[in-house]
């Protein structure tokens, strides 16, 4: 079946805001996505090393109640990103495997970048404590400066940057 | 009155399940704005898609003004709310790496889970990138605490920064918003890459 067209950008921004605006009012929190990432890390660390993660200070903060570090608001919010992630494709018809990419690089290529570009991603939203969604997004809905700052220092830093890595995209 | 899981004192198991639900509708809406695609993303960094700007404040500005909306009716308390408190170091530094990651990559880390969502390749190789990034901050956050915590400012709200009143820097927002909307349908004819837009 033909693939359907993407939602409004402005409807699909009110939509984005309404589902910030619940957990704001639900749970009295923001959005998050990288936070999700460092659990994941976090409990795969506890299930390989254990000794190593509970001499850690880093780690060992996140096994003190005896629990799974995977049952956690954010842990459980991002396994829902992906439901709701799935539902989206399946009913705009766009469940596929591919890898995207610009026809005038080799997937070799872009999967390389992809999985740097995580590295420094994720790496740089441990460091600013959130990252688009929990710094800046969330962030900007409480009028917090970490928000607006954040926001300006990624944007301004992916446009000081997009000059060297323009052939990777156009 | 919200938020309601602190003021009703929510069981746990109701906290995760709200979550969860929560995920839903952020993984749905990322998907359906186009997030789950890097080629689309990128273009705003290359002025021929310009889907992030649009989408990011007005999604900011409904869940500010809707927030202002519930605290004025009594029905939010936004004392509540948690505002992310500002290391003003780690905030920067961090954000430049972001930067720089977002362009390599072609996601952040929401945009990477919702292309997961639907199969792309590249973002589950972004988000195993995204682990190891976790690891080594983790490993590495004994020698970088100076940065981690320098120049700590508490949760320092920008109307009050700024010395204005909320509602008027609401309005600030909007019109800056609506001024980057129109300037970004601008960019979007001035830097239009057909070739780009008819495949994502």
């Amino acid at each position: 079946m033909e693939k359907r067209k993407y939602m409004n950008p402005y409807l699909a921004g009110t939509l984005l805001g309404f589902v910030l605006l619940s957990a704001m009012f639900l749970s009295g929190r923001g959005l998050g996505a990288s936070g999700g990432i460092k659990y994941a890390m976090v409990a795969i660390v506890g299930a390989v090393d254990k000794d190593h993660a509970m001499e850690s200070p880093y780690y060992s903060k996140y096994f003190e109640n005896g629990e799974s570090p995977l049952k956690n608001w954010l842990a459980l919010e991002v396994f829902g990103m992906v439901l709701g992630g799935f539902i989206s494709g399946a009913i705009s018809h766009r469940l596929k495997f591919k890898v995207e990419k610009s026809p005038k690089i080799t997937t070799r290529k872009r999967l390389l970048f992809a999985f740097f570009g995580g590295v420094f991603f994720v790496y740089g939203a441990q460091l600013a404590r959130g990252c688009t969604s929990g710094a800046a997004l969330s962030g900007m809905a409480v009028l917090s400066v970490a928000g607006f700052v954040t926001m300006v220092a990624i944007f301004g830093s992916a446009y000081l940057f997009a000059w060297f890595f323009r052939s990777l995209w156009i | 009155m919200g938020p309601l899981s602190i003021i009703s004192e929510f069981p746990e198991w109701l906290n995760l399940l709200i979550a969860l639900f929560i995920g839903v509708g952020f993984g749905f809406a990322l998907e359906q704005a186009g997030f789950s695609s890097s080629r689309r993303l990128a273009g705003m960094f290359y002025g021929y898609d310009t889907t992030v700007l649009k989408v990011f404040f007005t999604a900011a500005i409904v869940a500010l003004v809707g927030s202002q909306l519930l605290s004025f009716f009594g029905l939010l308390n936004l004392k509540l709310v948690y505002v992310n408190p500002y290391y003003m170091n780690a905030t920067i530094i961090g954000g430049v790496i972001m930067g720089a990651g977002f362009i390599m990559g072609g996601y952040c880390p929401g945009t990477g889970i919702s292309a997961l969502s639907i199969g792309k390749i590249d973002a589950m190789i972004f988000l195993l990138g995204g682990l190891v990034g976790a690891f080594l901050f983790a490993e590495t956050s004994p020698y970088i605490q100076t940065i981690f915590l320098g120049n700590y400012k508490g949760a320092m709200r920008i109307d009050e920064w700024m010395g204005v009143s909320t509602g008027v820097f609401t309005f600030i927002l909007i019109v800056a918003a609506v001024f980057l909307f129109w300037l970004s349908e601008l960019a979007e004819k001035r830097f239009s890459r057909p070739e780009i837009t008819s495949e994502i």
